[in-house]
């Protein structure tokens, strides 16, 4: 082992110190697979003290960390810091409570999103947060990142529902930020950590709000023609005062590669599909039902569907939570995007995505939250074609540009990190940047914690891809 | 002279000019107004962008809520967090400074969950802009999340962006009597993991009442209060609509408290403290007031004599709290208050001369 490690040791024992090239193959890429990046060394500590004494190793010798959980980041944002420290948090998976009186769940970093709802279930209570791959992305990393999901306009992302973090920052002072209040006083520090994309420490114990399950769902598919009528379903759902928990649209493209995948049997001939879905209480379902019928019976879908019970409704969100894995079936490789617009705009954006993609000859498959204007384009290319990938990325990055110019957003859930670094002065002033790093630097002024991501103007690692993520191979994750 | 700027940039001069500044909207929290210089923000008001289809709006911070909430409610749409002391004149920039969230953040969160945005003026006289105006954004740290209940300490909100939502069609608001505290937590509890999906959840101390409002479509709230009130029957009483609406409307301005001169203070809170907090309290005479969203928060009107003993219960009790409204104390904050070193350094980087009131 390389000696300047050694002081590790006194931290953790040798056998969770991995140094051997084999494995540390296995941490050079995560979600975002296009970057690799080979750490230093990975070290696999199994409590907070040995995170705490690996931070302040850390910090005491200027060596940058990255802290990581599955590796689901579609941002980059858990790549290795090259010749850095990878702190894999998987073994920190414990649930320390769940307080069904308080509603709140005490969690440790490496616990895996769903396993989250699945210890509330007893108590008739669940982790609102969905992103795709909450079969195995952890906590620790949607807290960093902030993650979304497909219920993010009724109950907001990870942030809204994070409401304490024990954490360990930058200089290795351990902190406490908020509580297991829903209210709290003084400034937001947890809300501020959220979405800090690891560049302030790592979190160590998280309070997260739990919400009661909804009570029944209602769960419609219609079909349409076009995307503009599928957008304009959209719109008039929203202008109606009804609230659905998910509004969410596919293109023929992606509708093509998830029948394929999942042969989920949408609308024979859809140039989209819209879902919806509301809700709550049995009687205040049934009552928006006759309402949301109404809607969609006066827009000009040419099949409606509406899923009878609880397994035709998984069917319905089969296709869509496959869409992004299964564009995989139709193209050796692809970028995932995710950008924002004004919800008013969509219709707009995507005329304008169809443009760039007949342009520059990259399909691009479509599959977005419509309730929030979050849009998702899947851009194909075959990596072994020389330049595609960069042609590819250009595609991205016009999206992206066009995003910020209409009013919206680089990034809805994805986070910044190594991916759009250089997006972000699209968003804000040098100056509004520079607040930023003085904020950063009041948490990590050696610049250990996650350095290189989030901030424009980094070294950038190498660009090599070709296929998909093995877990995504294996069906384990999905992007989105 | 107190600066009146009209512009963000008139605010950044303000800041710029003195060595110590404090901005003041409609003054309903008058305890948490520190020391300076007083920018007065009520120059900069006006609702800037409002397209109901967005869920969005962006206005200047020296809006007055009620201005908000009138132009929300002519499109059907309001602020789920239910603001307080809208009546008395309260601004968005007070609102989120002070970090106050009324009874209805009891379904979908509070005022923090709501905004999205800001523009700010930090403590070197410079502009800042933080957050975004779509109703779903990760690019950046979220300091608009920060500035929630940050005093003014870090810097002054000039613009703000906020998430609203569809008002619900209908609302009703049942009482439920308790026979006493703990049957009354033990009833919080069970509403608050229902599935009847209340809006606002609230007790009333002295009442002995909890206050349950739920929202939707009128046949389904029918059903719905039938079951509660056959949950505890005899107990349950519907509250007629215009009653209602009293109800909440006298908890969000807390008339009655300035009326006696006494102080409105803010305690968070889970239900499984309810007991030991109550009784912290309850030695010290002051175990009134009200429970609000669930649990959540206890706000307790102080009048003069009560407050050092308020305060050492707090502190005994390991609780914090904030004087919210009535006249300044010695200190916003009473209670245990602990300052981690990461509160003066982050103070450092955004007030670095310390230009804002002192933490």
């Amino acid at each position: 082992m390389d000696s300047t490690l050694s002081g590790l040791l006194e931290v953790l024992p040798a056998e969770r110190v991995y140094t051997d090239a084999v494995y540390l193959a296995a941490y050079e890429s995560d979600g975002l697979t296009a970057f690799k990046a080979k750490p230093r060394a990975v070290v696999v500590p199994e409590t907070l003290e040995e995170v705490i004494g690996v931070v302040r190793w850390c910090h005491d010798h200027e060596v940058p960390f990255v802290a990581r959980g599955s590796g689901t980041s579609l941002s980059g944002g858990s790549l290795p810091v090259e010749e850095g420290i990878v702190i894999a948090l998987n073994r920190l998976n414990r649930i320390l409570e769940v307080d069904p009186v308080d509603r709140v769940a005490v969690v440790e970093p490496g616990v895996i999103n769903l396993d989250v709802s699945r210890a509330a279930d007893e108590f008739g209570l669940h982790f609102a947060p969905d992103p795709s791959s909450q079969s195995i992305c952890t906590i620790g990393g949607n807290v960093a990142f902030n993650s979304g999901g497909a219920h993010c306009l009724k109950y907001g992302m990870t942030a809204n529902h994070v409401l304490g973090i024990k954490a360990v920052l930058g200089t290795g002072e351990v902190v406490e930020f908020g509580g297991r209040s829903r209210e709290q006083i003084g400034p937001d520090f947890a809300g501020l950590f959220c979405g800090s994309e690891g560049l302030f420490g790592v979190g160590l114990e998280i309070t997260l709000r739990l919400l009661p399950k909804a009570e029944c769902f209602h769960t419609v598919l219609a079909g349409y023609r076009s995307l503009e009528e599928a957008g304009h379903a959209v719109a008039a759902v929203i202008d109606s005062g009804l609230l659905p928990g998910a509004l969410e649209i596919m293109d023929a493209l992606a509708i093509e590669a998830a029948e394929a995948a999942v042969a989920c049997g949408y609308p024979k001939g859809a140039e989209a599909v819209l879902i919806v879905e509301l809700e709550g209480p049995v009687e205040k379902v049934a009552a928006e039902r006759e309402q949301l019928d109404g809607i969609l019976a006066d827009t000009s879908a040419f099949e409606t569907r509406v899923a009878a019970d609880e397994e035709e409704r998984m069917t319905i969100w089969r296709g869509r939570k496959s869409a992004f894995s299964a564009v995989g079936r139709l193209s050796p490789d692809f970028i995932v995007q995710d950008g924002v617009v004004p919800r008013t705009r969509l219709g707009e954006a995507l005329r304008k995505i169809g443009e760039m993609s007949a342009e520059t000859g990259f399909r691009v498959a479509n599959v977005f939250h419509a309730g929030d204007g979050n849009l998702h384009p899947l851009i194909l290319y075959d990596g072994r074609e020389e330049g595609a990938l960069a042609g590819a990325e250009a595609l991205a990055g016009r999206i992206l540009n066009m995003c910020v110019e209409m009013g919206g957003s680089i990034t809805g859930e994805h986070g910044v990190g190594m991916e759009k670094r250089d997006f972000l002065p699209g968003m804000f002033s040098e100056y509004d940047i520079e607040v930023m790093k003085r904020v950063r630097a009041a948490f990590d002024p050696k610049e250990v914690a996650n350095p290189g991501k989030m901030f424009p103007g980094a070294e950038a690692p190498a660009l090599s891809q070709h296929g998909m993520h093995p877990l995504e191979k294996a069906g384990l994750i999905s992007r989105e | 002279m107190a600066a009146r700027p009209v512009s963000a940039k008139e605010v950044a001069e303000a800041v710029h000019a003195h060595a110590h500044v404090a901005a003041a909207g409609g003054r309903t929290k008058k305890p948490l107004v520190g020391e300076g210089e007083v920018i007065e923000m009520g120059g900069l008001s006006g609702i800037a962008e409002y397209e109901a289809s967005e869920y969005t709006f962006t206005a200047r911070a020296g809006t007055p809520v009620r201005e908000v909430e009138g132009a929300l409610k002519e499109k059907r749409q309001y602020l789920p967090f239910d603001p307080l002391f809208v009546e008395g004149g309260a601004t968005l920039g007070g609102t989120i400074a002070a970090g106050v969230s009324g009874p209805g953040r009891f379904r979908y969160g509070g005022l923090r969950d709501f905004l999205i945005g800001v523009e700010f003026v930090d403590g070197s006289g410079r502009l800042v802009r933080s957050g975004g105006k779509v109703v779903k954004n990760a690019a950046g740290f979220d300091l608009p999340k920060f500035l929630v209940g940050s005093l003014g300490r870090f810097g002054i909100v000039t613009e703000v962006s906020f998430k609203v939502f569809p008002a619900p069609v209908e609302t009703v608001t049942l009482r439920v009597s308790c026979a006493n505290h703990e049957v009354a937590g033990e009833r919080l509890a069970e509403v608050a993991r229902s599935r009847w999906e209340a809006e606002a959840l609230d007790y009333d101390l002295a009442a002995r009442c909890m206050v349950v409002r739920l929202g939707g479509p009128g046949r389904a709230l029918d059903l719905l209060c039938g079951e509660i009130e056959s949950r505890w029957r005899g107990e349950v009483e519907r509250v007629d609509p215009e009653t209602a609406a009293e109800g909440w409307a006298d908890f969000r301005e807390w008339a009655g408290a300035a009326k006696t001169g006494s102080r409105v203070v803010k305690i968070p809170m889970t239900l499984s403290q309810f007991g030991p907090l109550r009784e912290g309290l309850e030695e010290v005479g002051a175990g009134g007031g009200r429970l609000s969203s669930g649990g959540a928060v206890w706000w307790l009107a102080v009048d003069e004599d009560r407050m050092e003993g308020v305060h050492a219960a707090l502190e005994e009790k390991g609780f914090a709290g904030l004087v919210v409204r009535g006249e300044p104390w010695s200190s916003p904050w009473i209670g245990r208050r602990e300052m981690a070193g990461i509160l003066g350094a982050v103070k450092e980087a955004l007030d670095p001369v310390g230009r804002f009131p002192g933490l």
